[in-house]
């Protein structure tokens, strides 16, 4: 795609946005915002696969705007492409919902302006070729992002979510822009064409590795950077919730797959280490705590994290592959990753969506107060249950081919010479199956308690199915979740110009095996055949029903629930969220949560009702950031006696830093 | 010609653990009662029970909604393609390159997965609590898998169960430790996955401890039959799978002449029933297991299973 075209969507998103702040009072506003949208993100999607398909070359152009004397650079390369399609895809499915899921808003003017400018923001990072207008369009992403997840600042704890995201988010931009000027060195070479050609030193380079983890990784989701995150994404109307779940933590995985494999230069062998160790840790932190949350949005954010780790293993992976020069084995796990950043943002999307339709139709995120809705919303709640199975990584879905891949280059890395890397990666391999698993228990969690079940409140009792644009969006990223899964060798080839640039080499074409199976490395013997798979569980399912209906009885009846004898009518003795977690909760729990249970059970003859109180303990914000937090406003409370001095104190003040100043030039060697 | 053959096996197999799999529950319900004196049920008694089963009425909960009839036709369907891509008595099964062993491990948990589902439909508190613990036990459980296919994958060089296979029967293979650690976590999952004693009690209602039997609780008629088939057929597969993997000798290979595959089901079957009368032998001499030791019986086959693979990433020979 020539950049010109992603420039033009990027500005068209920007006016779209200038006439929402104008019109957004009007009926028709939120139908032409979102319509409007979904045309632009779709040309950008159309602009972008072209690219990516055709292996277009680069297209690259200069601007006499930012700072005068860098101007602001922008390009399309493969890699830009790719994530161009990501972004825009996801940006598409979401206007598309928006557009019916939008009319139920309160108060439009508070979110119409800001979700195109949002769209804006992520396409400018993704095209910007230098470190300014890298940086402009990441604080613009942010900053967009802020506005809409305040845009119901009134309730609940959306203030505070706020403002911890908008803390978060200053920081990783500091951490970027620090690793930026490292990279830029002391003569300020800010365009990426300028840093990829002086290179940098080892220190540097660690150094830079240290600040993107935490730069791009808070944005991304990275524990213990994460806090934000399941405060944030639920915070925000549900379309906005999937565009920042399901999309922009890719832009952030973007910025860091931008500056470590292309800006920084070869990798060394260790750059694995961290990213490995930090990937996997997020996987199974984040599916863990995503068990526990009874918010059925904080689910999904949570397990998002969990996904974020994935991906960053697999790019893990594909570094220490690289920097042993196994460049096969380090095309098998980018592709790998950017296949599952692929496949999330469509799941992710449908998730957030079915819950937004829960929303909708109910006004409940709890899940404790939901349940039976599968006969209230047949269609959301059979979508949701294809992106339900493809997040747990179900056969012939999406999820699972790209965790068949993370785990076929797994499998290559016993050929790495280093022993950190030996030691460690299996165990990453062992916390990555384990999160799988936990993933299925908590997507069993989530269909179960929402869509299964009796109606826990009047509120699910009285859902009803929600409007056909919302289906529509749901219904197009479902149907991509199962076609991605059954033919996954289209999206290999797919992202093979973007692997050739920075793995070396690219994974063997898949689309020309037989039956349209796919292969992890040329000469491998292993395979999986999505199609056959789907094919074959397709046949053998209709192949018993068949049998089932011509030979056995037909006879059905409908009677109250059996429940070994003990039915009991009221629907709150269901399993509830809570409960369904409990057993995961004693195996996992007393380690990580520091879990803790009080039972109050009053002695026979006693009146009172007895108490159940359950103790989850937060460690990532109580090791990390209270202590922070303490420090902060410690030293705050310190420096604000400095408010209240008297002129003279002030004027010595001044001179006393100056003669230091003086005195640390002087003595600088 | 040669396709038509091969068709033919991967066909016979097919209906062959269809066709085993009642009998192999039967007998280890037989043996099982012999060992406690008693005369048991007869060995075709659960074909019986199927046929019983499948003319009966089939009552559907008030609540139950369209997912609870369709799902025992997916668990069937998912835990037949597993077990049909185990190789029995002839290795070389023709679609074997469709899937591998990670996929088997999937297509089990696709089942779980919509079991567990099931069991919260009617929305009674007795599926939760199957459907919880049996999540509960599947989080230790498939990873635990995942690193005994991965100790496999590191020594025969691919996830594919039929070169996985042959690897064993080659001389290549030698006595190792990451092997016997692979051995010993796989039947620990077997016994775990199918709900034997002492994780869960098969032959068992109305107990608090149940697991597998709670969560079909609220099925009946041809829904039950189709159920009770799969989890015989899930059996069957663990133990096609440990045979194998563990045991190849005899096993017809690839194009082998009538009498070899002749040969290939009499040893098939052999094994089938020693490892069946071990498990009931094995199922006698323990007592269940209280629900929350479960983790430490799986944790330690997971432990297993990471070390024999943590083994070969620091020697090929080990």
């Amino acid at each position: 795609m020539p950049v010109v075209v992603g420039l033009i969507c990027v500005g068209a998103f920007l006016a779209i946005a200038v006439f929402a702040i104008s019109s957004s009072r009007s009926k028709n506003a939120t139908a032409v915002v979102y319509g409007a949208c979904l045309a632009l993100s779709l040309i950008g999607l159309v602009g972008a696969l072209i690219h990516l398909i055709a292996e277009a070359p680069d297209s690259d152009i200069v601007l006499p705007l930012g700072l005068p004397w860098i101007g602001a650079h922008f390009r399309v390369d493969a890699l830009a492409a790719f994530f161009l399609a990501v972004v825009n895809l996801g940006g598409a499915g979401a206007s598309l919902y928006g557009i019916g899921y939008g009319s139920h808003e309160s108060e439009p003017q508070r979110v119409l302006p800001f979700f195109p400018a949002f769209l804006a923001g992520m396409n400018l990072v993704v095209l910007a070729a230098d470190a300014f207008s890298f940086l402009l369009g990441w604080e613009f992403m942010s900053l967009a992002s802020w506005a809409l997840v305040m845009s119901h600042s009134r309730e609940g704890n959306n203030a505070r979510a706020g403002y911890v995201y908008i803390v978060m988010a200053s920081f990783g931009t500091l951490a970027l822009l620090l690793a930026f000027g490292l990279l830029a060195g002391p003569e300020g070479g800010y365009a990426f064409t300028a840093i990829r050609a002086h290179g940098a030193s080892d220190l540097r380079s660690a150094l830079v590795l240290g600040l993107v983890l935490l730069g791009a990784g808070s944005k991304a989701g990275l524990a213990p950077l994460h806090v934000w995150l399941p405060l944030a994404h639920p915070a925000a109307p549900s379309h906005v919730s999937a565009l920042m779940s399901g999309v922009m933590t890719k832009v952030a995985v973007y910025g860091f797959v931008r500056i470590v494999f292309d800006l920084l230069g070869a990798p060394a062998w260790w750059w694995g280490l961290p990213v490995l160790a930090i990937g996997g840790g997020t996987a199974a932190l984040g599916v863990l705590y995503a068990l526990m949350q009874n918010d059925l949005k904080r689910v999904l954010a949570y397990s998002t994290i969990e996904n974020i780790g994935l991906i960053f293993v697999a790019l893990g992976l594909s570094l220490a592959f690289k920097a042993n020069g196994f460049q096969a084995a380090a095309a098998l796990a980018l592709t790998a990753a950017l296949f599952h950043i692929f496949n999330h943002a469509l799941f992710k999307s449908v998730l957030f969506f079915g819950a937004g339709a829960v929303l909708t139709s109910t006004g409940e995120r709890r899940m404790d107060r939901l349940g039976g809705l599968i006969h209230r919303m047949p269609r959301t709640s059979f979508l949701f249950l294809i992106a339900c199975a493809a997040a747990s990584a179900l056969p012939p879905l999406n999820g699972f081919a790209s965790e068949w891949l993370v785990f076929q280059a797994i499998l290559l890395s016993p050929q790495l010479p280093q022993w950190g890397l030996k030691l460690l990666v299996p165990a990453v391999g062992a916390l990555l199956a384990l999160s799988a698993a936990l993933a299925a228990a908590c997507f069993v969690r989530v269909f179960g308690i929402v869509f299964l079940g009796r109606p826990r409140s009047k509120a699910a009792q009285d859902a009803t199915e929600v409007d056909r644009w919302s289906l529509g969006a749901m219904g197009a990223f479902a149907a991509l979740c199962v076609l991605a899964g059954i033919l996954p060798g289209f999206v290999i080839d797919g992202v093979g110009s973007v692997v050739a640039a920075f793995a070396g080499a690219r994974m063997p074409a898949q689309t020309s095996l037989q039956w349209l199976s796919i292969v992890p490395v040329a000469q491998s013997r292993s395979s999986y055949n999505g199609l056959l798979v789907f094919l074959f569980i397709a046949a053998s399912a209709l192949l018993a029903a068949y049998a089932i209906h011509r030979f056995a009885s037909k006879a059905l009846r409908r009677a109250p629930a059996w429940d070994c004898g003990y039915p009991d009518a009221s629907p709150m003795t269901q399993y509830s969220a809570g409960s369904f977690a409990q057993p995961i909760r004693r195996v996992f729990g007393s380690f990580v949560f520091r879990a803790s249970e009080h039972i109050d059970m009053p002695a026979p003859g006693d009146m009172r009702p007895a108490h159940f109180k359950m103790e989850l303990h937060d460690l990532a914000w109580e090791l990390i950031y209270t202590p922070i937090t303490r420090v902060v406003s410690w030293t705050a409370e310190r420096l604000n006696a400095l408010q209240f001095l008297t002129i003279r104190v002030y004027l010595s003040l001044v001179f006393f830093a100056l003669v230091f100043l003086l005195l640390a030039l002087a003595v600088w060697p | 010609m040669a396709v038509i053959v091969d068709l033919a096996i991967q066909n016979a197999q097919m209906l062959l653990v269809l066709a085993l799999a009642p009998l192999l529950t039967g007998f280890v319900r037989k043996v099982k009662a012999r060992l406690l004196r008693r005369r048991g049920p007869a060995l075709l008694q659960p074909y019986r029970d199927l046929l019983r089963l499948s003319r009966k009425e089939a009552v559907l909960a008030e609540n139950a909604s369209w997912l609870f009839r369709t799902i025992p036709y997916l668990i069937f369907a998912t835990t037949w393609v597993a077990a049909s891509l185990v190789p029995t008595f002839a290795a070389g099964l023709m679609f074997n390159w469709s899937a591998d062993l990670i996929v088997i491990t999937a297509l089990l948990g696709s089942a779980r997965f919509f079991l567990a589902l099931a069991g919260m439909d009617a929305g009674t508190s007795f599926g939760g609590i199957g459907s919880s613990r049996e999540m509960m036990i599947a989080t230790l459980a498939e990873p635990a898998t995942i690193m005994i296919v991965f100790t496999l994958a590191l020594l025969a060089g691919s996830t594919q169960l039929s070169v996985v296979a042959s690897f064993m029967l080659s001389s290549a293979v030698g006595l190792r430790v990451s092997l016997g650690l692979a051995l010993v976590a796989l039947v620990m999952v077997a016994i775990a996955e199918n709900g034997r004693i002492p994780i869960d009690n098969p032959a068992t209602h109305l107990e608090l401890t149940m697991v597998h039997e709670a969560m079909l609780l609220e099925y009946s008629g041809r829904h039950l039959a189709v159920i009770e088939l799969a989890a015989s057929l899930k059996l069957l597969l663990y133990m096609s799978l440990i045979v194998c993997i563990f045991i190849p000798w005899g096993q017809a290979p690839p194009r082998a002449d009538a009498g070899a595959q002749l040969i290939g089901v009499v040893a098939y079957v052999g094994k089938l029933a020693a490892g069946a009368a071990l498990l009931a032998l094995f199922e006698t001499m323990v007592a269940k297991m209280r629900v929350f030791r479960v983790s430490n019986f799986l944790g330690a086959a997971l432990m297993l299973g990471l070390l024999g693979t943590l083994l070969l990433f620091v020697s090929r020979s080990l």
